[in-house]
């Protein structure tokens, strides 16, 4: 087991000041690992988890379809940039968050019609049917072989013009964002908005009530989790200059799932933990097998089972009850 | 939509009906599971990709359709024995969100296992020798294995709802589903129901597979293809529902096989158009009662 004391103080501090604590270690990050292009991953990815996490963990509303509204804000920026032919970088990225709230507003509204388990396989179903459109609208986004030939603009930021075209100038444009996302998550959970998003959790009935509306609430809380993620997925159309189909497979939808629960639903860090895991795991990993989904699979299933509150969840945990 | 002839609408009602007991046999194993125990089983379709796989190994061995027709559903449906026995039984009592996020655990190891024991490459299965014809129906000819994949899925059908309505056993599953607790009470050891109906479900979903191996080629993502069709017609039909799961299932195969023949490129879309328009109306499903397990 993990000699937990040890962490002690250092989770303590880092709970207390959890802006302050991303800002300082993200700024290092990029130097800690193998490579710049890694680091940009974890963060995009740990945005995306991050949405996911503001439904699953802090409302308790599994979401299995969280691929729409990643894949909404890369095709809505891609499609910006490629077809329309925006030349501003802010533009396109505006144009992918709006294609996820939307998108996140109307599928949220299905959904939110059944509870618990039924929600889980409407965000599914509703997810995959976004995918299929996407195949078959192959003049808009490319049909299977994606949406190629994405042109990364220089970013227009006071008058100056900025190239995003090195891998850490990419990184620390990914990183603003980011930060600005991360306070943003904290300013909606010490409001009363985000206190009654985790009464919704505990109990729901109970914050009716309380004379709460939660079919409201919980379709901000959607609308919010799609914002979120979309970003993420317009900075990964940027990253990646080209949308694959596959971003609104439902497979996309479950590696989102894998990161925030190997992290710590629920915790605030928890999904950036499980994004640096999953993706230096998988990349780690694919170098030795082939198979390297069968590996992580078992560790996923290892961990609902053993350490359901995932590896920030745990420390956080033990932290609090020594 | 008067020049269309008949007997190709005719014959194209006839694989919905085929597809539609694929469906069948696929739901309704999902929405015992779920009336009895509250657990989503996401790996449901890897148990139906596993049932084709195993049926074409033991078809290999064996050198018969038949051995592999009875073999590899029970073996299927004993690996399901094993997977509530050790993995599923320890989430009673947690969330029922965990059972789903387990079995997605598994059914991801399930698909890239399955591509390591039988490789990437989907494999083709020719149906037996003495189904590979076709039988004039009088208005069209029809596969012949496909007439016999709709009198197994009816079949089982009827067995099951003998076993259901008319055993011992059958009776403290139609009670379990509605009151767990009582029937714990009256001194029923749930525990061997629940691994029965879980081993019961995977064998069916076995069945599916081997059956709709030499219709549909087998290949490591047929199963994750099919859960979502499947859970789309569970929630139609009334999660829970035995009735729900086969008249929604029966539809469903008749819609996707008629709108492959009217509008192909809607033939993926049209069951969550459906799913949608049956929430609007009808939250619960068809046949749901409202609240179950919510």
């Amino acid at each position: 087991m993990i000699r937990a004391a040890a962490f002690r103080p250092i989770t303590a501090w880092v709970s207390a000041h959890p802006v302050a604590s991303f800002v300082v270690f993200f700024a290092a990050f990029p130097f800690l690992v193998p490579y710049q292009s890694l680091a940009t991953q974890v963060l995009i990815f740990g945005l995306f988890a991050l949405g996911f996490n503001l439904l699953y963990g802090y409302t308790g509303l599994l979401s299995f379809g969280h691929a729409a509204y990643y894949g909404l804000g890369a095709y809505g920026a891609g499609i910006a940039l490629a077809k329309v032919k925006v030349t501003s970088l802010w533009l396109a990225l505006g144009m992918g968050l709006t294609a996820a709230v939307i998108g996140g507003a109307l599928v949220g509204f299905f959904c939110l019609r059944r509870r618990g388990i039924y929600f889980a396989m409407l965000t599914l179903a509703f997810a995959q049917m976004l995918y299929f459109i996407a195949f078959h609208a192959a003049d808009l986004t490319g049909g299977d072989d994606g949406l190629r030939g994405i042109p990364l603009h220089p970013l227009g930021l006071a008058g100056w013009s900025v190239s995003l075209r090195t891998p850490l100038a990419f990184y620390f444009f990914a990183y603003a964002l980011v930060v600005l996302a991360v306070a943003a998550l904290k300013r909606i959970l010490d409001s009363p908005f985000g206190a009654v998003l985790q009464a919704i959790r505990e109990n729901s009935d109970r914050a009716v009530a309380c004379g709460y509306d939660i079919n409201r609430i919980k379709l901000l809380s959607f609308v919010f989790s799609a914002l979120f993620t979309g970003l993420a997925g317009a900075l990964d159309a940027l990253r990646l200059t080209v949308v694959p189909v596959d971003s609104l497979y439902w497979t996309t939808s479950g590696q989102v799932v894998i990161m925030t629960l190997l992290g710590g639903a629920g915790t605030f860090f928890g999904p950036f933990v499980g994004a640096a895991t999953f993706l230096i795991l998988a990349d780690r990993l694919s170098l030795v097998i082939e198979a390297w989904p069968l590996v992580i699979g078992v560790i996923f299933m290892a961990f609902v089972l053993f350490l359901p509150r995932g590896i920030w969840g745990t420390l956080v945990a033990r932290g609090v009850e020594r | 939509m008067f020049d269309i002839p008949l007997s190709a609408l005719a014959a194209q009602a006839f694989t919905g009906l085929v597809l539609g007991g694929i469906f069948v046999l696929m739901a309704i194993g999902l929405s015992l599971i779920f009336g009895l125990m509250t657990v989503v089983n996401f790996a449901h379709g890897s148990f139906y990709m596993l049932g084709a796989y195993v049926a074409f190994s033991l078809m290999g061995l064996t050198k018969s359709f038949w051995a592999a027709l009875v073999l590899a559903p029970l073996v299927v449906g004993a690996l399901g024995f094993l997977v509530e026995r050790f993995l599923i039984r320890r989430l009673y009592g947690r969330s029922p969100d965990d059972p789903l996020l387990l079995t997605f655990g598994l059914s991801l190891a399930m698909v890239e296992g399955a591509k390591l024991i039988w490789g990437k490459i989907g494999l083709q299965v020719d149906p037996p020798k003495q189904l590979a014809a076709a039988v004039n129906l009088g208005f069209m000819n029809f596969p012949v294995y496909r007439l016999f994949v709709i009198a197994v899925t009816a079949a089982v059908l009827v067995s099951l709802w003998l076993f259901l309505e008319k055993t011992s056993i059958g009776l403290i599953i139609r009670a379990g589903s509605r009151d767990a607790l009582m029937v714990r009470a009256l001194g029923v050891d749930l525990n061997r129901v629940w691994l029965l109906v879980f081993g019961l479900g995977i064998a069916m979903a076995g069945l599916a597979g081997v059956l709709a191996g030499p219709m549909r080629g087998v290949y490591a993502e047929m199963g994750v293809e099919i859960i979502i069709d499947s859970f789309v017609i569970v929630v139609v039909g009334g999660m829970g529902s035995l009735a729900g799961a086969i008249i929604a299932g029966l539809l469903m195969g008749e819609i996707v096989s008629l709108t492959t023949f009217f509008a192909p490129k809607l033939a993926e879309l049209i069951i969550f158009i459906v799913m949608a328009i049956v929430l609007l109306v009808r939250p619960s499903g068809l046949f749901g009662e409202a609240g179950l397990a919510e």
